[in-house]
């Protein structure tokens, strides 16, 4: 007996009039912050007075709002991992390294052996692979796409804690072999712990970007952080994202209706791993190499952190956690201790504090806010759902 | 039969088959490699063998921390191996700082023995405060959430670490005596026997316990079904606390052992030994105690083989070797060597 007879699916959906509306209004509001901020530092700083200019400088640098919104491009990935589909992840710094290693190989003159230059910014006559940045962005997100599903595949099947611990593994042994990797039978893959630099810059139309360059950088990761906005609001009421909330919510419910389980969890695992590989792209453009220390296990639990922070399944929750975290873990912890320092005369060591930081931030959320700061009202539901009812059985979920 | 679940059968069958090909061929180039090996240099081989050994006794201590928490309230308690770490930092400065012993002797002795006690009450301290202060009130809550609290104490416990034992690596004197046993080309350090010495006893004092003890009984019957342990007058609540004191008093000892034996001290040592010693309780069955132990002493002899042998990936690969067991035996065998099948409840 057979029953899997699709149903149209079409006449199910939503009505679509009024989520385009919402869907405008948070286009129009994206694009009216980033070009306010961008119209902010090119603009307004240099007439302001020399103070507040510094204060601004010390405090919120240019520099650090284009890598808070690298990490808000990962966040977002892991979100659709974790908030969505609610599988934990603990090793996404693999992706994050992937992606960071392709841009390093693609996008330098590692690779003497070869010269390939594809649309990119340096000179013809540089050797090593040279192919513009926006290519490798999918490059990357597609290999990073690729490796999740190879660990997702034999894995997903998994309890959930299971699960974790083997993501966890595979973000350990991932930076290892870059590591490692300056001697794979002979050959120099990764160049060690020196790693890869400098990374091509960024191309435009018309021009390279300097290392230095805040205004286009900052709308190139601008873009990038809107279509990953716009991927994860897309996906999440589309017929796949509604098949990830119900997995979260009850896995064995959901697959009663017909929801495929492996192939939606691993669906999920892609899409998290390709804005992972995007946002290592991305680093390693901002940074100028890879460099295969970088990626360790705090980076996973900085982004476990903001996704937790902001309301896991909340897209602008993440966000806001991701640039909050984000901008405490480059500037505002050191600013603030050099601030407290200077003040009170005392030589604390303000940046040593971001473990008990994120550890506390885990532990309270999880305590006393599991939705997080902005939640999503489903997600509230479902997560206090226990709280109020009679005991069960103890073992069984 | 209906043609669908026929053709599941066979998928399943294929499966198997496929398995148990590719573990026999896994199996037979393991031999392979250590008989190579063993031929090149016999004493090279025991020497590996020795010291991936009386690691594994260290694995099995912290090991057995993972396996009763998750036995009993199945959470995977990632804490455990920061707790590990402060219990070397605590031993370090009980025995050089405090009792400002660097050297052995008699009285040397007297504070091992002093510290091997006040580390063990301070590990089970520790970890049942944890319990109280976060896991308590997340026993009802989805599953996502208490294991998110246990990293996040990892990191808390990561920052006493760093604030008490400062950034970098310390080494430390040892005080247990220095010498060593050699027998043809093999060396064992008194070290390596004074560990086992300790250990032995406590593993088999642990096996008592839950055994044996009343205490014990309370303890499994709680890992079964709390509602049913709770009807029948086990107060749960305290047998979980003492769930969490055993493990935390081994991760203690294994943390005097460990700064003992190796002379340092690190902040973030507990990770990757936390990490290699889930793999072990893994390996050996999650929530099976002589599992756990057989798992860590199998995966320090794979480890010591690996790190010493002529032939081998060499010290650089160790942890993707163990991280690859890792995630090979829970994608083919995730129920560990001695472990039973549990369906899935979902």
């Amino acid at each position: 007996m057979s029953i899997t007879k699709k149903t149209d699916s079409k006449s199910r959906r939503p009505k679509a009039v009024k989520q385009s509306a919402s869907q405008r209004k948070w286009a129009i509001g994206f694009i009216v912050a980033a070009v306010a901020i961008w119209v902010f530092y090119t603009y307004i700083m240099v007439h302001l007075p020399d103070g507040a200019q510094t204060i601004v400088q010390n405090w919120f640098p240019p520099t650090a709002l284009n890598e808070a919104m690298v990490w808000v491009i990962a966040a977002l990935g892991l979100n659709i991992v974790v908030g969505y589909a609610g599988l934990l992840d603990l090793g996404f710094v693999a992706f994050w390294a992937i992606g960071g290693y392709t841009a390093g190989w693609f996008m330098s003159s590692f690779f003497r052996q070869v010269n390939i230059h594809i649309l990119s910014t340096s000179p013809k006559v540089v050797p090593g692979m040279h192919i513009s940045f926006w290519g490798v962005i999918f490059i990357g997100g597609l290999i990073c796409a690729f490796f999740g599903l190879i660990i997702g595949a034999p894995t997903l099947r998994l309890k959930s804690d299971y699960l974790a611990l083997v993501t966890l593994g595979f973000g350990e042994i991932i930076p290892q072999f870059f590591v490692n990797g300056s001697n794979i039978g002979g050959f120099n893959l990764t160049n060690g712990t020196q790693g890869i630099s400098p990374v091509d810059n960024i191309g435009v139309p018309g021009r390279s970007l300097s290392p230095f360059d805040f205004s286009w950088k900052f709308f190139i990761f601008v873009l990038l952080t809107a279509f990953m906005v716009f991927m994860s609001l897309r996906l999440r009421t589309g017929r796949l994202g509604r098949a990830w909330l119900a997995i979260r919510e009850d896995e064995l419910a959901a697959s009663m209706m017909g929801v495929p389980l492996m192939r939606t969890k691993l669906s999920a695992y892609a899409v998290g791993a390709f804005s992972g590989g995007v946002g290592g792209v991305a680093y390693a453009t901002h940074v100028g190499g890879v460099f295969a220390d970088r990626f360790n296990f705090s980076i996973s639990i900085i982004l476990l952190a903001m996704v937790v922070l902001g309301g896991m399944g909340n897209v602008w929750g993440v966000m806001v956690g991701a640039l909050l975290l984000a901008w405490i873990n480059s500037t505002g912890l050191p600013a603030f201790g050099d601030l407290v320092n200077n003040t009170f005369h005392t030589t604390i060591n303000f940046p040593s504090y971001n473990f008990l930081l994120f550890g506390g931030a885990l532990v309270l959320m999880m305590l006393f806010r599991r939705e997080g700061l902005i939640p999503e009202s489903r997600l509230k539901a479902i997560l206090h759902e226990d709280d109020e009812s009679a005991p069960e059985i103890g073992g069984a979920e | 039969m209906s043609i669908l679940s026929k053709g599941y059968q066979a998928r399943q069958d294929r499966r198997r088959y496929l398995e148990r090909t590719l573990g026999t061929l896994a199996a037979l180039g393991i031999l392979y490699w250590l008989g190579i090996n063993f031929a090149k240099s016999p004493s090279q081989f025991f020497q590996a063998s020795l010291i991936g050994l009386s690691n594994g006794v260290l694995y099995a201590l912290i090991a057995l921390g993972y396996t009763l928490v998750y036995g009993i309230i199945e959470l995977i308690n990632f804490a455990h191996g920061d707790l590990f770490m402060l219990g070397t930092v605590f031993s370090a400065n009980f025995i050089s700082v405090w009792f400002g012993k660097t050297h052995t002797g008699i009285a040397a002795f007297g504070i091992f023995a002093a510290c091997l006690v006040a580390v063990m009450t301070f590990g089970a301290s520790i970890n049942v405060g944890i319990e109280r202060f976060a896991y308590r009130r997340l026993r009802r809550a989805p599953k996502l959430a208490p294991l998110i609290t246990a990293v996040g104490m990892s990191f808390i416990l990561q920052f006493v670490g760093l604030h008490w034992n400062g950034s970098g690596q310390k080494t430390w004197n040892s005080i247990l005596p220095s010498g060593q046993i050699k027998i043809d080309n093999v060396t064992i350090p008194y070290t390596t026997i004074i560990s086992v010495i300790i250990t032995v006893p406590l593993l088999i004092l642990m096996s008592w316990i839950v055994s044996r003890t009343r205490q014990g009984k309370a303890m499994r019957a709680t890992a079964q079904d709390q509602d049913a342990a709770r009807l029948m007058g086990i107060n749960v609540n305290r047998t979980i606390s003492f769930t969490f004191a055993l493990g935390g008093a081994l991760a203690g000892a294994a943390g005097l052992i460990f700064q003992q034996t190796r002379g340092l001290t690190s902040y973030n040592l507990g990770y990757q030994l936390g990490l290699i010693a889930f793999t072990s309780a893994v390996m050996g069955g999650i929530g099976n105690l002589q599992g756990a132990v057989l798992g860590a002493l199998l995966i320090g002899l794979i480890q010591g083989l690996n790190d010493g042998l002529p032939i081998g990936l060499g010290q650089q690969w160790s942890q993707t070797v163990v991280f690859s067991i890792l995630i090979l035996l829970m994608a083919f065998k995730p129920t560990g060597l001695l472990g039973k099948t549990v369906t899935e409840k979902v």
